[in-house]
């Protein structure tokens, strides 16, 4: 184990993170930094961050490089496909493909479909829970919190598998109940098999999100809420002209997140493809890529994708953050 | 700390001032007193009732399927309790494939405990340095850690694979664990804690008392971050803990399989193999309630830390 991690000598020093500047000064001659001296505070800044960066460069700049690099070319099998394979120089080959690539371009509408029916039930969900359990009519506060946050203790995978089995007729209290009401609901359906991993992300994100939120409004100043009362404001014109307006930061902050987070799903659907065959392996960006690498071995593909999808995700993040600070300033 | 206690005691305060404040309030609104009674207050504690059985259900089911036979599972009414077969259930568990449960459960403490600690320590000292000292190319570093930030994880997950795979590192310990020491939005959240539970002076303080930058971060600053050390910890905790896409791509030996990736792969072949369903769902149930406790325990933590994590 220990004879693999000796080889990264080989590879070249990170180009794009060096130690950061100040550690890098010639190492004088003299006693080693005294206390409050110059030079120990340049390598108490060396020591403390370059920990940081080294890893960082080492298993996101390094890979990002790595993944240019394989995006450019091809793997081409020689002769009759018995010579092995060699690499070929692609080009933006690999680009082009993904772009053109149906099925990688029906995961980004999948995941918009799921973003438009995820992120309002969810936010709007925890927003609702937060108000309600903020409302001085709520009782058992502490109970609601806990009972709601749990859910987000499981692991994703674990969670997805619980619910594929509560999607599982014959094994699930679900489907009896529905059967019982006399409702016909295949969630592995071609229609409802979104809805199925909806679900799943609901069930681990809403509580966890509540409980931020409801945090946001315990701060909310109870002078501000008095003299909404005082003023004749009713329970619900406060919750709407008041409070919410106050945790509009935090709001921003959960919907980037939860916006990152959706570009990256992949456990959920994973697992409820397993059983929902017409939703395919290619489902969401990620299981595009995973599939592509490990069914397809056409790792210059992969790599080309993955980078398209960085672009998205980093484009997103951006957009969510702009569009979150204009909100703030209006 | 100071968090908790506000949440204890904010509601109380509020509703009994509120209280006064109607009752002295010049013109009562009158139009709305009659909604605001007893109806609208069962109906708050019937939807907030509702969606507690929403997210205890599935739980419940898990802990009740998991004392049924394999029969029992698929023959009776998911809720009713049948032969109580848990023990049997758990010594099929822990004796499959020569107890490669257990060994799975070692592994996920080992890739989730290990590596939260240290790269918590990573995030912390790098987020300090970035607040506490003055550095040629600060601001510009830290844009490097933003940007980090916004860098999904999974998404440079595959070139890490392929990096990985050129240096002989799949199918070892270090490829799960070494990503995971990465925590750019720790260092984020570790200056900022750093800006407002480390005043400058006590470090001062502590220099002219003769201690080393390096004394001075362990002995003065890190005890006055330990708040924030506990939320980037469980930051750090949950993000090892869901990590299953990569430990999917850089394992092949189920040896090394964190609980979750083995789970997946019992999953995988019920199909071949039915018995391996209560396997797989007493398997979820032995991997959940540790962590349910951990987090019942430490409540006032993750509470504190996830409130400051979002409000900052």
């Amino acid at each position: 184990m220990a004879a693999p991690l000796a080889r990264p000598a080989k590879t070249p020093a990170p180009p794009a993170v060096p130690p950061p500047a100040g550690s890098a000064g010639p190492a004088g001659p003299g006693k080693p930094g005294g206390p409050g001296t110059r030079r120990g505070q340049r390598r108490a800044v060396a020591l403390f961050t370059v920990p940081f960066f080294a890893l960082f460069a080492a298993v996101t700049v390094l890979p990002m490089i790595y993944a240019v690099w394989m995006s450019l070319y091809r793997e081409e099998s020689s002769g009759l496909g018995f010579g092995g394979t060699e690499r070929v120089f692609a080009g933006f080959g690999n680009f082009t493909e993904a772009l053109g690539n149906e099925a990688f371009l029906r995961s980004f509408g999948n995941i918009a479909l799921y973003c438009a029916l995820y992120i309002p039930a969810m936010v709007g969900g925890a927003l609702i829970l937060a108000l309600l359990v903020d409302s001085t009519m709520a009782r058992a506060r502490r109970f609601f919190q806990i009972a709601y946050f749990l859910p987000h203790a499981v692991p994703g995978l674990i969670a997805s598998l619980i619910w594929l089995y509560l999607y599982t007729p014959g094994l699930s209290p679900v489907t009896d109940a529905l059967d019982a009401l006399g409702a016909d609901w295949n969630f592995f359906g071609e229609d409802e098999a979104i809805l199925s991993v909806v679900n799943i992300s609901a069930w681990q994100w809403t509580g966890y999100n509540m409980i931020i939120f409801y945090a946001g409004l315990q701060a909310v100043p109870r002078e501000v809420l008095e003299a909404a009362t005082v003023d004749g404001a009713g329970a619900l014109r406060t919750a709407f002209q008041v409070k919410i307006p106050m945790i509009r930061p935090t709001v921003v902050l959960t919907l980037l997140f939860t916006c990152v987070g959706a570009i990256q799903l992949f456990d959920a659907p994973k697992l409820v493809q397993l059983r929902a065959n017409t939703m395919g392996e290619d489902w969401s960006p990620t299981m595009f890529i995973y599939t592509a690498a490990f069914k397809g071995h056409d790792y210059g593909l992969a790599a080309a994708s993955s980078l398209l999808l960085a672009l998205v995700a980093g484009l997103l993040s951006f957009v969510v953050t702009k569009l979150g600070n204009r909100w703030k300033a209006s | 700390m100071s968090t908790q206690t506000a949440h204890r005691e904010a509601p109380t305060a509020a509703t009994r001032r509120e209280g006064t404040e109607r009752r002295a309030a010049p013109r009562p609104p009158a139009r709305r007193k009659p909604t605001g009674g007893l109806t609208s207050r069962v109906a708050v504690n019937a939807v907030l009732a509702v969606v507690a059985v929403y997210t205890l259900m599935p739980l419940t089911w898990l802990l009740i399927a998991s004392t049924k036979s394999y029969r029992d599972l698929f023959a009776t009414n998911p809720f009713s309790v049948g032969d109580f077969h848990l023990p049997a259930n758990l010594n099929a568990l822990l004796a499959y494939n020569d107890g490669v449960f257990v060994r799975w459960m070692l592994n996920s403490l080992l890739y989730t405990v290990v590596a939260s600690l240290l790269s918590t320590l990573i995030s912390v000292a790098c987020g300090y340095a970035f607040d506490k000292y003055a550095f040629r190319g600060r601001e510009k570093w830290f844009g490097v850690v933003l940007v980090g930030v916004l860098i999904p994880s999974t998404v440079v997950q595959l070139p890490l694979y392929l990096m990985a795979s050129e240096l002989g590192l799949v199918n070892t310990y270090w490829a799960v664990l070494i990503p995971s020491l990465v925590n750019p939005f720790g260092v984020y959240l570790a200056r900022v804690f750093s800006e407002g539970y480390v005043p400058g002076e006590v470090l001062e303080a502590a220099r002219v008392d003769g201690a080393g930058e390096v004394q001075t971060f362990v002995k003065v600053a890190l005890p006055m971050l330990a708040p924030g050390f506990v939320t980037i910890f469980l930051f750090s905790f949950t993000a090892s803990w869901n990590n299953f896409y990569g430990a999917l791509m850089m394992l092949n030996d189920d040896r090394l399989y964190p609980v979750n990736l083995g789970l997946f792969m019992w999953n995988q072949n019920v199909y071949q193999q039915p018995e391996l369903y209560p396997l797989v769902i007493i398997g979820s149930l032995v991997a959940v309630v540790p962590l349910i406790v951990a987090f019942l325990c430490l409540q006032r933590f993750w509470r504190s830390g996830l409130t400051a994590g979002a409000v900052k």
